[in-house]
């Protein structure tokens, strides 16, 4: 086996495992640490050692969901989901991955998103609502996350979206079919070289050219990868969340029909623990009349992980009897919420599922944002 | 313009540094090659200029030979000039005229080539010898000394300077920012590693100091500004509105610390569960009995170390020292309190160092105190209790401790008004915030600004003993210039040549001492040779080159040159 540490240089992975002191803090905060085998501080202390075992033996690799947290904690900068992400990188090379996560890939590689669904398909969703093709030149280019363009869960989110951000008078625009997957998920899988090559180095061309001023995406995965790792220039990355902030604050959006329900925030680790986006959420849902909301316990930066990122959405993970969205679920019901607010199509689809699984449909929705939104709007809704 | 009786006799001496030098420069080859330079009379190299007989070669052969003019090859000047012009001094040489060609730092320790090492000596020794032979003899100038010591911080710190200023008789004045004396520690019930009662022996010191003839207690007062140098320093001080100036001769910073904020670390839920508390809380708790958390008594009570301390995204790499004492103790109290209540400290590591340190973590275990290592990584509810997620990493195990009551070590870090004392005195700080000490190891209280010097936490963490081993050193190297009566300032002062001086006052605009000012009868600038500090900065500016400072006189500078060029 080759230097770990190496092999994350070589590849450009941010990653300093000498400057670990085995503290736990990391595994201590990692959501899936005590539901699965993955223990992130031990395997940096095996990788140092250089004594790791054969990696295709160790399924738990795939259990992390990139939440970040251990990133976010570890007081020495080590940055452990960073191995994790060189680990997987290492099998993928070899070609020694999940078979769902290999066929994600391959959907991405053919048709631009990982559900393998036809690429001409991809703008159904958007039939009726008249939204501009952004070639005709757009102020706010709408990027629709995989799931929110083809998942029926999440297209009614997608499309209250698109109601909103028209009655608000945003200038939007969209790439229609020609959009493809940002690869937020590509990379974390491991498969460096298929996010850096082509999802990178072609949607960033495809992005700069519609030459709109800020890009607003529907989930938090695309918009960390944008903001964070496409190096886009000239153009503000923004989750919808945020724009949705702004235009309630500018007075562009009213909000006028009261929405009569008792609703609690579930935080996305791509757009709270990673980004620094705790507030927008909630000053949308304040905004909402007639809205009572309430907080669970763990949130902001303790928010606990739904288990959608890092690649989860195409691999089930060893721990199918036990998952977190499940205490998650059951967390939004204590407070008294009838509603578990969302602001990602994976946090849709995780809780959603855990609300059908535990019995608890009854008593909790789970919705995106932007479905209470909508019923908030006068006439333009 | 040389004198006939300064025609140069220059001796020069190439140090070996055991091997630091004479590994990588060919140390005879580079005296034989000076003995051949213009006005060299003697060229030497030997294994330790710096020693006692290196030191005596140069004296011997200034007399034997004449000599008038002294060059050494060695290392940084930093470290050695005031030897070698002692040295030279001795020898009947004037001290200002001997020079350093600095082969180590700047030749030997950075390249590996011995033959071009050599040559880049030969350059720096010509230059060096090039610059002595323009040197003109300066004279040595003492300035008088105010006696009396400014202590900056009332603390146990604060507290043990002054007094030990005051006991050998100089009269010290401390200025304390809050209303009353004893800083943090006046505030800690107890103290380890012995469970004394803080008030037993803070007290009386508080009270010594009170009563002291010679100590002047300024409360509620901070330091305004400060102007002048070691012996000579001018300090406003304003209380109550009201300034007035302090004349000293050394000043004692003593300023301590503030403790960390662990609201920055949102993971513990600090300010939102009332049982997260901080171990300064608790310490105040213990002292009124009152340990009921929701309702009743803990419990479980768990301890979380290094909040704050040795986190780099924090931007607080250090170790605070303290933490893992002050919750042994507190742990210890709290099983002293409660007996049915498992106490338990989440370690990374046990830092159990100094006197009796060992000890009191084997009393607070033998206490019945569960040591368990994780750093807890986050803290929420469940119920009534708290829960910490942590790994624990012997069992390899992450675990969700349920808990009555988190107790937060946090740790030191500078106060935020470090800064504003450090442009005052013109002081610099390390990366991590604190004030910078001179030397690691040989300057640990003293600090760049002469005259000045660093006591307690405002330099590190440290406890309440290492607080006072510094306090009494800081106060017995600030007695050195008091005692002496008298200080000498620097001799390569800017001199100005009313000749060519144009008046335009650029000089007084750009010296950070003050030195300069324009004549008001002639309106020429003149120079304060005893607030200069021969910095240069006027001289450079001067647009009629009126200014030159001596010993890097223009001539001197492009003789040094010229030869560098060759
Ligand atoms: S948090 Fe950082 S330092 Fe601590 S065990 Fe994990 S990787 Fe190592
Ligand atoms: S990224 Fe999240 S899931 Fe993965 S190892 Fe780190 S804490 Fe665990």
């Amino acid at each position: 086996m080759q230097d770990i540490q190496q092999f994350a240089n070589e590849i450009g992975l941010d990653l300093d495992l000498l400057a670990c002191i085995q503290c736990g803090k990391c595994s201590g905060g990692c959501p899936v640490s005590i539901t699965t085998a993955l223990n992130i501080r031990f395997l940096v202390y095996e990788s140092l050692l250089d004594a790791l075992p054969e990696l295709v033996h160790m399924e738990e690799l795939w259990d992390c969901t990139c939440c970040f947290t251990c990133v976010e904690r570890c007081p020495k900068d080590v940055r452990p989901a960073e191995l994790i992400i060189t680990l997987r990188n290492q099998l993928v090379e070899s070609g020694k991955i999940p078979g769902t996560i290999g066929e994600a890939l391959m959907g991405i590689f053919r048709q631009g998103n990982p559900l393998g669904l036809a690429r001409e398909d991809r703008a159904l969703w958007a039939e009726g609502l008249d939204v501009k093709p952004a070639r005709e030149g757009c102020d706010t280019l709408l990027f629709t996350c995989c799931y929110s363009a083809y998942d029926v869960q999440s297209q009614p989110a997608t499309k209250a979206l698109v109601r909103i951000l028209h009655a608000a008078g945003v200038d939007l625009g969209y790439l229609g079919t020609e959009e493809t997957c940002c690869g937020n998920e590509v990379k974390r899988v491991g498969e460096k070289a298929m996010f850096d090559e082509m999802l990178v180095e072609e949607g960033k061309a495809l992005l700069e050219s519609v030459g709109a001023r800020c890009i607003v995406t529907t989930s938090p995965h695309c918009y960390n990868t944008f903001k964070n790792e496409y190096g886009l220039e000239g153009i503000e990355v923004l989750h919808y969340t945020q724009v949705l902030a702004r235009l309630l604050e500018e007075g562009q959006l009213k909000l006028s029909v009261p929405v009569e329900k008792t609703v609690t925030y579930h935080d996305p680790c791509f757009l709270g623990k990673q980004n620094k986006v705790f507030d927008e959420p909630r000053a949308v849902l304040r905004a909402i009349p007639g809205l009572n909301f309430v907080e669970m316990d763990r949130i902001r930066e303790r928010s606990l992980c739904c288990e959608g990122g890092g690649g989860r959405m195409w691999f089930e993970g060893t721990n199918t009897e036990d998952r977190l969205a499940f205490q998650r679920v059951q967390e939004a019901v204590d407070t008294g919420a009838e509603v578990l607010a969302v602001a990602c199509p994976f946090c849709l689809a995780m809780l959603a599922d855990a609300a059908k699984v535990k019995g608890l449909e009854e008593q909790l929705k789970v919705m995106d944002i932007s479905e209470l939104v909508v019923q908030a709007l006068g006439d333009g809704g | 313009m040389m004198s006939e009786k300064s025609k140069p006799r220059i001796g020069v001496y190439v140090c070996h540094c055991g091997t630091n030098i004479a590994a990588t420069v060919d140390v005879e080859a580079v005296a034989e090659y000076a003995q051949n330079l213009p006005g060299v009379v003697q060229a030497r190299h030997y294994t330790y200029m710096c020693s006692d007989p290196g030191q005596t070669l140069i004296k011997e052969d200034c007399r034997a030979l004449g000599l008038n003019r002294v060059v050494v090859a060695s290392c940084s000047p930093r470290m050695h000039e005031p030897t070698f012009r002692a040295a030279a001094q001795e020898g009947g040489v004037n001290s200002y005229r001997t020079e350093m060609a600095n082969i180590r730092e700047q030749c030997s320790w950075v390249h590996h080539d011995k033959e071009a090492a050599t040559r880049k000596a030969k350059v720096l020794v010509a230059s060096a010898v090039a610059k002595v032979t323009h040197l003109e003899p300066l004279e040595e100038r003492e300035a008088g000394v105010h006696p009396g010591t400014l202590v900056i911080g009332g603390g146990v710190a604060g507290l043990s300077a002054a007094l030990d200023v005051a006991e050998a008789g100089f009269p010290a004045y401390i200025v304390e920012k809050s209303d009353r004396l004893g800083g943090h520690v006046a505030e800690l019930g107890h103290t380890f590693p012995d469970l004394e009662p803080t008030a037993d022996w803070l007290a009386p010191l508080i009270r010594r100091v009170e009563e002291h003839p010679a100590i002047t207690v300024m409360l509620d007062a901070q330091v305004e500004e400060v102007a002048g140098f070691v012996g000579n320093f001018e300090v406003t001080v304003l209380q109550g509105g009201q300034a007035q100036q302090i004349d000293v001769g050394t000043i004692v910073i003593a300023t301590g610390y503030q403790l960390f904020d662990p609201s920055r670390k949102p993971e513990f839920g600090y300010g939102r569960y009332p049982g997260v508390l901080t171990t300064w809380e608790l310490e105040q708790r213990l002292a009124t009995g009152d340990l009921v958390v929701a309702g009743r008594a803990p419990q479980d009570v768990a301890f979380i170390k290094c909040v704050g301390s040795r986190d780099i995204q924090l931007g607080n790499p250090y170790c605070s020292r303290v933490c893992c004492m002050v919750a042994a103790k507190q742990a210890q109290m709290v099983r002293q309190a409660l007996p049915e209540t498992r106490v338990t400290v989440f370690y990374i590591d046990v830092r159990a160092f100094g006197k009796r340190g060992e000890e009191f973590y084997d009393e607070a275990r033998e206490a019945g105190v569960r040591y368990r290592r994780g750093n807890v990584s986050e803290v929420y509810r469940r119920g009534e209790r708290l829960v910490l997620r942590v790994e624990d990493t012997f069992l390899r195990r992450t675990v969700e401790h349920e808990t009555d009551m988190v107790v937060l070590a946090v740790g030191m870090e500078p106060r935020d008004d470090t800064g504003v004392i450090s442009a005052l005195l013109k002081l610099p700080r390390s990366a991590d915030g604190f004030f910078l000490e001179a030397h690691p190891k040989l300057g640990p209280v003293d600090t760049t600004t002469n005259g000045v010097f660093l006591a307690g936490c405002c330099q590190a963490p440290k406890d309440i003993p290492d607080t006072v081993a510094q306090a009494k050193a800081a106060a017995s190297s600030a007695l050195i210039p008091l005692i002496r009566g008298t200080v000498p300032v620097i001799s390569e002062t800017a001199i100005v040549d009313a000749e060519l001086c144009a008046g335009c006052g650029m000089c007084v605009d750009v010296c950070p001492y003050g030195a300069p000012a324009l004549d008001p009868l002639w309106g020429v600038s003149r120079i304060n040779a005893v607030l200069c500090k021969g910095c240069g900065a006027c001289a450079v500016t001067c647009p009629s080159k009126a200014i030159c400072l001596q010993q890097f006189t223009p001539e001197q500078i492009m003789a040094q040159v010229d030869v560098l060029t060759v």
